[in-house]
């Protein structure tokens, strides 16, 4: 125990003694989250228009006057024909066009009926979806307001009630989210190389001959490092909490005890790519080029997983980030307890378990 | 020139003799372009609800049928309170609460209004507004059926009604993989240019074998484009490769030239090597130059467009991924393959890498130094 205790010490000085490495350790964590905080969100706001009426009567002034004071788009240009369209979006400027046939408002209250298009770039179909989506929205209201004007009868009203969430902030998303992507991708960076650099460096041998056996080496590279991602997560939660006022309904505890465990399944994920890699380069970029992506995009962050096709649904599986985002939603907006979250928090255990056991097995006493 | 040569030779050995990397640079990029690709969809069916009818009227339950045979969602479970429906929302087996209070029925016969209300878990925002939608578009259509039923007996005056039709242009199959295509291409280029360059020098530097190609007469610039070009040749080609991939087994579209492409991309390769080159002259060891790479990858990825839309962020984040080359090279991309634009739509986004590349370049020569100080 001893022995142990001078090794985890030695491990600190290791680290705290590179005072460049923590300081980067510590800064980018903070400064992601402030960054990509406010950055990320696929709210619509001020989407640039354009708008080609061939009727100018009143009742399109008034449909597009409301669509434009709505927040969520801003007129580019008005257009003047069909053929001015395309070339339109060439440029990359606006995205989407809406098209009022000509003698609309006449129509409408003539015939009772009228047509108006609306056309999105759709090279990217998120937005596309959206922006149409926001816009028909717009459009059924001012048609609901014409219909109540004319009191018309036999409507069904429909009330909606937004739960967890009333103000449709995609921040309540994505923070944890991020959350769980920045502590997952800096954990397992940081203890992937822990190893490999020893070998590299060839101060391996110094601790092969040491009698401390595999379990203990592992256990304390990971230590230090476990305070490091702890002191991280605390001030990510504290961010999260002050600056972007994501809720906390659950209980705290169980947040950070989380947090606790997430980090340590990261760490050991670490661990595991660093006794499988020869070097230091292949850690890294097994680390770098192998989880950034796939933890971005199958961790349910950004994309629903619920949306995904079956086969995707079954790989997002392997992800540990999905577990903690899932758990953290959960805690944090929902007010969930431990009895709605315990299989996910067991499938985190499993996972440290798993990784600690293949890096003990993979880990050479055993130079060459 | 033979002095570069000599030096491409000794990097191009290195690379292909270090056998774990090999199938990190060429095949991990191609497999996660595979797989990836298919996730991204805001495409939302199966949306899983429950039903609260309070009111067991035959309007109500021809109303939770239109929702049940309309395709997009799904029954979970029928209740009558309210307060256990929404334990659903917690346990995650449900995303949508059609509450039919009582007398809605009768409501609507007598008063001629009456009310439904839906409780959707608005967990996630961009989710919970679609699913809104998709709920009082239903209701709409019940409500002009359930009228058209009663036009004949009473004398209600016709709703107007404004005809809404959609079309999306560039991709009216709203097919995300042609979105997601070109985005993750761009990512995993990026990844691997800046990633490999970074390294490189900077292990030369902790192992020490820098100073053995310090004392050789090999000048500043030889020796970085003897470290550049081995990389930009394998971004290219791992560029090209993926653009044929996604040509061929997801069918995206290449309407633009190829030409304007690989112009394109030889010098965004530029800009990211340059980049790469640059952290590896500030930092010491491979451990913080991969921090920093990690830092910026993220940085751009995140900010660049490729999953969410940078009109939706806010203002002094749209000057920040200006300054972003990934964000650049992927808005020019898909501009290129799934609009068909050509070199003067993308014009400004060259002349943008061409000055990026060169400032780049020239810190990173600025910064190298032969002697120690």
């Amino acid at each position: 125990m001893k022995r142990f205790r001078g090794f985890v010490i030695k491990e600190f000085y290791h680290i705290f003694r590179d005072t460049r490495t923590l300081l980067i350790l510590f800064g980018m964590p903070v400064a992601q989250i402030l960054l990509f905080g406010f950055a990320i969100t696929n709210e619509i706001k001020d989407v640039n228009v354009a708008i080609l009426d061939m009727s100018k009567d009143n009742t399109t002034q008034e449909i597009g006057n409301k669509i434009l004071s709505s927040n969520y788009f801003k007129l580019y240009e008005n257009l003047s024909s069909v053929l001015e369209i395309e070339p339109a979006f060439k440029k990359g400027k606006i995205k989407e066009v809406i098209v009022f046939e000509p003698d609309f408002g006449q129509n409408l209250t003539r015939t009772g009926k009228a047509n108006v298009q609306i056309i999105a770039d759709a090279s990217d179909p998120n937005l596309a979806n959206m922006i149409i989506g926001y816009t028909s929205l717009i459009i059924s209201d001012y048609q609901r307001e014409l219909a109540k004007e004319n009191s018309f009868l036999f409507q069904i009203e429909t009330e909606i009630k937004m739960r967890f969430n009333p103000n449709l902030k995609s921040v309540y998303m994505f923070v944890p989210g991020l959350m769980s992507v920045i502590l997952l991708l800096v954990s397992a960076l940081m203890t992937s190389i822990s190893i490999t650099k020893e070998k590299e460096m060839g101060t391996m041998e110094v601790l092969l001959v040491s009698p401390l056996n595999p379990l203990q080496i592992i256990a304390g590279k990971v230590i230090p490092y476990l305070l490091l991602a702890f002191v991280n997560s605390t001030v990510i939660l504290i961010l999260a909490r002050t600056v972007f006022k994501v809720p906390i309904v659950g209980s705290l505890w169980l947040v950070v005890f989380e947090c606790i465990l997430f980090v340590i399944t990261s760490l050991s994920l670490g661990i595991m790519i660093s006794t499988i890699s020869p070097n230091q380069q292949t850690a890294m970029m097994i680390s770098l080029g192998g989880l950034i992506l796939p933890t971005i995009i199958l961790s349910g962050y950004i994309f629903p997983i619920d949306n995904m096709p079956i086969l995707l649904q079954i790989i997002s599986n392997f992800i540990p980030a999905k577990w903690f985002i899932i758990i953290i939603r959960g805690v944090m907006l929902k007010g969930s307890d431990l009895s709605y979250v315990w299989k996910e928090t067991l499938v985190l255990f499993g996972m440290s378990a798993l990784f600690t056991f293949i890096s003990i097995r993979n880990f050479k006493t055993r130079l060459g | 020139m033979r002095t570069i040569l000599f030096l491409l030779r000794k990097e191009f050995l290195q690379i292909f003799r270090n056998k774990s990397m090999l199938p990190l640079i060429f095949i991990m990029p191609l497999v996660q372009l595979l797989i990836l690709s298919n996730a991204a969809t805001y495409e939302i069916r199966n949306i899983t609800f429950n039903v609260v009818d309070l009111d067991q009227s035959r309007f109500s339950r021809e109303l939770v049928s239109d929702f049940i045979n309309n395709g997009y969602f799904k029954l979970n479970n029928v209740g009558f309170s309210l307060e256990n429906s929404e334990e659903d929302f917690k346990l995650n087996t449900a995303r949508l609460i059609v509450h039919i209070p009582k007398y809605f029925e009768k409501d609507f016969l007598s008063n001629g209004k009456t009310k439904v209300q839906f409780v959707i878990n608005a967990e996630n925002s961009a989710d919970a507004g679609i699913i809104y939608n998709y709920a009082s578009s239903i209701t709409r259509m019940f409500n002009a059926d359930v009228i058209a039923e009663f036009q004949n007996t009473s004398t209600s005056k016709a709703l107007p009604l404004i005809n809404i039709e959609y079309s999306n242009w560039y991709n009216p199959l709203l097919n995300y993989k042609t979105y997601m295509v070109p985005g993750i291409l761009v990512v995993l280029v990026s990844l691997i240019g800046m990633f490999l360059t970074g390294m490189n020098v900077v292990k030369e530097k902790e192992i020490g074998t820098i100073e053995q190609l310090n004392v050789t007469p090999i000048k500043k610039r030889h020796f970085i484009i003897g470290k550049l070009l081995p990389f930009w040749f394998i971004g290219i080609t791992e560029l090209a490769v993926g653009i044929v991939t996604g040509i061929i087994v997801f069918n995206i579209p290449l309407l633009g030239s190829p030409f304007v492409i690989l112009l394109l991309a030889s010098v965004y390769m530029f800009v990211v090597l340059g980049i790469g080159l640059f952290i590896s002259t500030v930092t010491n060891t491979q451990q913080q130059a991969m921090f920093i790479a990690w830092f910026f990858l993220v940085l751009f990825i995140l900010m660049g467009g490729i999953f969410t839309p940078i009109e939706s962020m806010p203002e002094w984040a749209q000057i920040i991924a200006y300054f972003n080359p990934v964000a650049q090279f992927n808005r020019a991309l898909r501009m290129i393959m799934l609009k068909g634009s050509g070199l003067p739509d993308v014009l400004p986004a060259l002349y943008f890498f061409v000055v990026y590349a060169a400032v780049m370049m020239s810190l990173a020569v600025w910064r190298y130094r032969k002697t120690e100080n």
